[in-house]
């Protein structure tokens, strides 16, 4: 048998990288993922209602997202409670390197502010946008609210926030 | 806390590929040559290994099943063979499964190797599969995104400055050049020039983070009984921890600036090996740090020293190679990060400072070593090496 590429020794010992082979390939998968029976009645009353449901548990924590069972008690959630649309800073930054956003494949126009909110009534966070770009302007501890998508284009999505617009 | 081994355990032999950007080796190619050379160290061959446990993040490259289409480069043929996936820790996940299968009397003589080869994939793609697919994609900023925030907390908490930062990214560069295995070996890199790097995102520059590798680091652990066969100076496992955090990337309330796992895994490590004062009892630490800030405020949930105190130890020169506790002198995650093996490396490194095998970043009269796995803020490994056989 004749070698393909003369290039290529048959001894590996004597291979370099300026011989190495690169196959490409693109592959492309579509989910779709049971949302569950906490998220599916959060997003139903994010996208019908503009209300933000978090869960409770008979100690009174409060977590966001909400979830069957409290991760610090131990005990199961059963109690839904609103919170926000006001919150609080966690934490903070704006993004300039880009990143193609997951749910549509773009890439998402840099900068843009980023953040964990934590909402008003909830003792957990969530990461959502910030409508600032300012890195002076955004800061740990400032006071934030939720600015919602108009009814007709909500979703059933987080993205149906928005971003969140700094108070302070 | 008691510690659980019916056999005590050691690490007998080490072994690491020069990271980076590797083209010219295929993901087991790469795998295989960390093998070979812990193996060829201490002179064992395949037969001498009685069970393998392999650690990658499949996500990085796509592909699922590495221990059946690798079983060959792994030399696990006719084998147990435990693969194991467990995000950023999945390196010291390993290593602390080949601890239990020698220490629980099962084997041995077993084979740990992690591996990554990030230029075969999608870093990003790999980054989206780790958030929630219902709670978290949504509004994903990528890793870096996590990271500037969970910065922006730990600056809030502790006051450490961006120059203390860049002082952390400078000390990772140089400490890798003497580090022959190391991706970012940076003889030359100053304070300026980490401030001047682009701005990925407030307050990380581009010299704050990690980069992306190729790379594979391999161990093998071996019982009390045949430990002293193999190695002259085994790495003697005192401790191992593993502790979680709750789910979601805003659960813990200060992220960075406390992070649970990681205080939780030490407390636990630290008791089990009668460490009361980690400064003063340990000889070097092997932090898994993806950023700067982070390598800080690790420092200060490991009890280096105060809780807010994390700029002084790099201010006073603390965890420099001539300091009180050396950390990272490898150069750390900062200078190389091939994710799958990059724990493992904490544990390979460790392992060599104790076994005396570490080169020109060798720390003098290593007693007590101590390595982590870091899994997105949410999990922590721990794992605590010495020169001594540990206590009953």
């Amino acid at each position: 048998m004749s070698d393909p590429d003369p290039r290529v020794p048959a001894d590996p010992r004597e291979f370099n990288r300026e011989q190495a082979r690169r196959i490409e390939q693109q592959v492309t998968l579509h989910y779709r993922f049971a949302a569950g029976k906490y998220a599916s009645r959060f997003f139903a009353a994010l996208r019908d209602e503009g209300k933000i449901l978090a869960s409770r548990d008979r100690q009174g924590n409060v977590m966001m997202p909400p979830r069957p069972v409290c991760g610090l008690s131990g005990l199961p959630m059963d109690e839904w409670v609103e919170v926000g649309p006001g919150g609080v800073l966690a934490g903070c930054t704006i993004v300039y390197v880009p990143f193609i956003d997951p749910m549509t494949g773009v890439q998402r126009p840099v900068p843009y502010g980023f953040g964990l909110v934590r909402l008003d009534g909830a003792d957990t966070s969530i990461y959502h946008l910030l409508d600032e770009t300012d890195p002076q302007r955004i800061g740990v501890g400032k006071r934030v609210e939720a600015v919602f998508k108009p009814v007709q284009e909500r979703t059933g999505s987080l993205a149906d926030i928005r971003h969140f617009r700094l108070l302070d | 806390m008691k510690s659980l081994d019916a056999v005590r355990t050691a690490v007998v032999a080490v072994g690491q590929t020069e990271h980076g950007r590797r083209l010219d080796a295929s993901m087991a190619e790469l795998a295989r040559e960390a093998i070979d050379r812990a193996l060829d160290s201490k002179g064992l061959t395949l037969e001498d290994i009685d069970a393998v446990v392999a650690g990658n993040m499949e996500m990085f490259e796509g592909i699922y099943l590495v221990d059946q289409l690798f079983v060959g480069a792994l030399g696990a043929l006719g084998k147990p063979l435990y693969k194991l996936n467990t995000g950023g820790t999945v390196g010291a996940s390993t290593a602390l499964a080949c601890y239990h299968l020698v220490a629980s009397g099962r084997h041995e003589r077993v084979l740990g190797v992690g591996f990554q080869k990030q230029s075969d994939g999608s870093t990003q793609a790999a980054i989206t599969t780790v958030g929630d697919p219902v709670w978290e994609r949504a509004v994903m900023a990528g890793a870096i995104g996590n990271f500037a925030s969970m910065a922006s907390t730990y600056i809030a908490e502790s006051g450490v400055t961006p120059e203390q930062a860049a002082k952390v990214a400078v000390l990772a560069r140089r400490n890798a050049c003497l580090n022959p295995y190391a991706h970012l070996r940076m003889p030359d890199i100053t304070v300026e020039e980490v401030l001047e790097s682009e701005m990925l995102a407030y307050p990380i520059h581009r010299l704050d983070m990690c980069p992306s590798s190729d790379g594979a680091a391999a161990i093998v652990m071996a019982s009390e009984d045949v430990a002293g066969e193999i190695a002259d100076q085994p790495a003697w496992v005192h401790a191992v921890a593993t502790v979680h955090d709750q789910q979601y990337m805003g659960d813990s309330p200060k992220r960075l600036a406390v992070m649970r796992s990681l205080r939780g895994a030490a407390a636990k490590a630290y008791s089990i090996a009668g460490i009361d004062y980690p400064l003063r009892q340990l000889d070097v630490a092997e932090v898994y740090e993806p950023a700067s800030y982070a390598l800080l405020a690790m420092c200060e949930n490991l009890g280096f020293c105060a809780m807010g105190d994390g700029g002084r130890l790099i201010d006073d020169g603390v965890i420099t190679m001539e300091g009180q506790l050396p950390v990272n002198p490898s150069g750390g995650v900062l200078a190389t990060n091939p994710v799958g093996a990059t724990a493992m490396i904490r544990v390979v490194e460790a392992a060599s400072q104790v076994m005396g095998l570490a080169g020109e970043h060798q720390i003098p009269d290593v007693k007590l070593a101590l390595a982590t796995g870091y899994g997105g803020n949410a999990w922590t490994d721990i794992i605590i090496l010495g020169r001594q056989r540990p206590r009953r």
